[in-house]
């Protein structure tokens, strides 16, 4: 982390709220929280591009609870539409055609439908581009605005109305979640954080490190979906904290292509205890307990920790 | 104001520096490909103050082109054919979005079979997007019509992007000589872009905002409707302002020969050339031929083409373009411009033909005048589709030589 932060303790977290209450957006909504706290960081002078998803019915003409400015684009292309905002208001304020004091933070926010699926190419173009922006993806880990089916997002063993639990087809979805972290920062990202409301000075101090990153700055915020997943609206920080608990969220960041990661549970708490909070996840432990399917879990979350540990040298204590 | 010799597409280019517009997202594609060369040319040459930025996918140039547009950027793309179609669903989100910027199509026939040379189909699939579109002949057309859709694109009453459409290789590729006005005297035509509402820190808006209700968004629709009819009136504003400071003067239809024809070509593009040359033959046989250009496809000049048409005797739409299942595009929709009118033509021959810039003939241009001779009334719906014995027996023979070779 940097060594100054306006972010110590969550009483610093600013008072100021650019997104008003009574949203259309379900209750419980972690990507909502996610986009809350985003904006405090950032302050007011915003222009949100924004692809084809749950946030997009937030804005539902004639109301809108954000103080900020709002561009809905296009399912595949948000990336682009900030390229367009971004270039307009830097050749308008070097022309002297709008004043500096009129100059904006463009952010990117969509789902893991448009970041990881359709919007993978537009967004690939951008950070080639090395276009100075804010990507915000909230990963509810499937297309929940369309009524949750599998993105490639979607982590294996988890239902969805594309990957039904089924005689045929016992596990739901079996194909592991696709990383995304590491696709932007391999091709070349100066910035790339996960996030989890349930660490939210954490979550604070990445995004204020990132507004002093001049380039494309990409953050994926963990984002409990109540009713794609399936658990009660008062839970859903709850659960989010078990994902980052039992590693199966890990809390990280890259500078310049350096992992490092920012909050390591030393010793895992087993994995089964955040799958068991889940609907999505409830076919792995009913009727009968699929043991080979959640050790097949656990152990993709070992492994990740032993490489990660390898890498940084902290020590994470295993689930066996 | 002086005279250059120029290709179509360095017109196009020209039209966009003499716009002096601030933004140009662009992605390569053939036929259009040496507009943005030489923009970027221009731009990197210090001839242009513009931003010049190249997207990973006409998808996403066109994106930026409608968002930068939104922010209060004059802004300038072109593509062709499969770029056009790539990137189709941002062509209905521009308009809707109500940002007005100029796009240039440069023709090209449309996979599959994929191929190089000019028709319509790629522009006439953005005929329902609610982009104005002007369809140039001549290589000076283009430099004048990418000045004229800004100057209606921008106005207040409009505020709907416009296509540009010239053709590929015949007029992309081909030098003519071009009137290039004057930058002083544009810049008195059409000065700066300023943005009703652009983003804004100091009083936020929301754009692109989702209608969950049927109404509404019937509401939105309806208006983009009624500003594109109201481009009509824009354009003839323009259009004489254009005259008086540059000596040309653009109508959304030309006639030539018209005046006392009975039988009449209609069509758009560079192959009216060719038609010219035809009416001229017929002419000499003492037939009075003559030819309706269109120039203005949307808004659609329903009016002035009925009263080009009015009194004519037999009519025929020449359509570089094909409608599988249909016919030509463009027929449907002149024929139902005259039907309310008296005195329309006996007969309206639908003609499909130079479909993937096919080498066109005048004697095929003149086939379609002989057609119209020998029909009565109640000529046939069904088109007549145009290929030569010559290209025929070359296409029989590669055909049975594919089939041969392969089997």
């Amino acid at each position: 982390m940097s060594a100054v932060t306006r972010f110590r303790t969550l009483k610093d977290l600013p008072r100021e709220d650019y997104l008003t209450p009574g949203g259309t957006l379900c209750a419980g909504c972690g990507g909502l929280l996610a986009i809350r706290l985003f904006h405090k960081v950032l302050g007011e002078n915003v222009v949100w591009i924004n692809a084809a998803g749950c946030v997009t019915i937030m804005m539902t003409y004639p109301l809108s609870p954000l103080k900020s400015n709002w561009m809905y684009t296009a399912f595949a292309s948000a990336p682009a539409g900030a390229q367009g905002v971004r270039d307009a208001l830097d050749v308008l304020v070097a022309k002297g055609k709008v004043p500096k004091t009129e100059d904006m933070k463009v952010v990117v926010v969509t789902g893991d439908g448009a970041a990881y699926d359709i919007g993978y190419q537009a967004t690939s173009g951008a950070i080639d581009r090395d276009l100075d922006f804010y990507y915000l993806c909230y990963d509810n880990e499937a297309y929940g605005n369309t009524g949750f089916q599998m993105s490639t997002s979607t982590p294996y063993g988890s239902a969805s109305k594309t990957t039904p639990v089924a005689n045929g087809n016992p596990l739901g979805n079996t194909r592991n979640k696709k990383d995304l972290f590491d696709a932007w920062r391999v091709q070349g990202a100066p910035y790339v954080a996960t996030l989890c409301t349930s660490h939210g000075v954490d979550f604070l101090r990445k995004v204020e490190k990132g507004t002093t990153v001049h380039g494309p700055k990409l953050f994926i915020a963990f984002a409990g979906c109540p009713t794609g997943w399936g658990f009660d609206p008062r839970e859903t920080v709850e659960i989010e904290k078990l994902a980052v608990q039992t590693g199966t969220w890990p809390l990280k960041e890259s500078v310049d292509g350096v992992v490092h990661h920012t909050m390591v549970p030393r010793r895992l708490r087993p994995v089964e205890e955040y799958l068991r909070t889940q609907e999505r996840f409830r076919h792995l432990f009913e009727p009968e307990v699929k043991t080979d399917a959640i050790r097949r879990i656990q152990s993709t979350v070992n492994r990740y920790w032993k490489e990660a540990s390898a890498a940084e040298g902290f020590d994470v204590q295993a689930v066996e | 104001m002086t005279e250059q010799l120029m290709t179509g597409n360095v017109a196009a280019a020209t039209g966009a520096r003499l716009a002096k517009v601030d933004y140009v997202p662009a992605y390569p594609i053939t036929p259009q490909t040496e507009i943005i060369e030489t923009i970027a040319w221009w731009v990197a040459d210090g001839k242009m103050d513009t931003k010049f930025v190249q997207l990973e996918s006409e998808h996403s140039m066109l994106t930026a082109a409608g968002t930068a547009a939104l922010a209060g950027a004059r802004v300038f793309t072109a593509t062709s054919s499969q770029g056009l179609l790539y990137g189709m669903e941002m062509l209905y989100n521009i308009s809707g979005w109500r940002a007005p910027m100029v796009l240039v199509n440069v023709s090209r026939g449309v996979a599959a079979p994929i191929t190089l040379e000019p028709d319509h189909n790629d522009v006439l699939a953005a005929r329902d997007s609610g982009f104005m579109q002007f369809h140039a002949e001549t290589c000076q057309e283009v430099t004048d019509l990418v000045l004229l859709a800004y100057r209606v694109a921008e106005d207040s009453r409009v505020m709907l992007p416009a296509i540009v459409n010239l053709d590929g290789f015949y007029l992309s590729f081909t030098r003519e000589k071009v009137s290039v006005p004057e930058q002083s005297k544009v810049d008195e035509f059409l000065p700066g872009y300023v943005p009703p509402h652009p983003f804004s820190a100091s009083k936020p808006v929301a754009k692109g905002t989702s209608v969950m209700d049927g109404a509404l968004y019937s509401y939105f629709r309806y208006n983009a409707h009624a500003a594109s009819l109201k481009g009509k009136e824009v354009f003839a504003e323009a259009s004489k302002n254009y005259e008086e400071l540059f000596g040309r003067a653009y109508g959304p239809v030309e006639g030539y020969m018209l005046d006392d024809a009975e039988y009449v070509l209609v069509m758009s593009n560079s192959f009216t050339a060719l038609g010219r040359q035809a009416v001229k033959r017929m002419r000499q046989r003492g037939i009075p031929a003559g030819l309706l250009k269109l120039r203005m496809l949307r808004p659609f000049p329903r009016q002035e083409i009925s009263n080009s048409l009015k009194g004519k005797r037999v009519v025929a739409v020449f359509d570089q373009n094909l409608a599988p299942g249909l016919g030509g595009i463009l027929w449907p929709e002149v024929t139902s411009a005259m039907y309310h009118t008296k005195g329309r033509p006996d007969a309206v021959i639908p003609v499909v033909g130079a479909l993937g810039g096919k080498q066109t003939t005048s004697k095929e241009m003149e086939s379609i005048f002989e057609a119209m001779l020998k029909v009565g009334s109640g000529a046939s719906p069904e088109p007549i589709f145009l290929m030569r014995d010559t290209e025929l027996k070359r296409v029989q023979q590669l055909v049975t030589r594919a089939t041969k070779e392969g089997s």
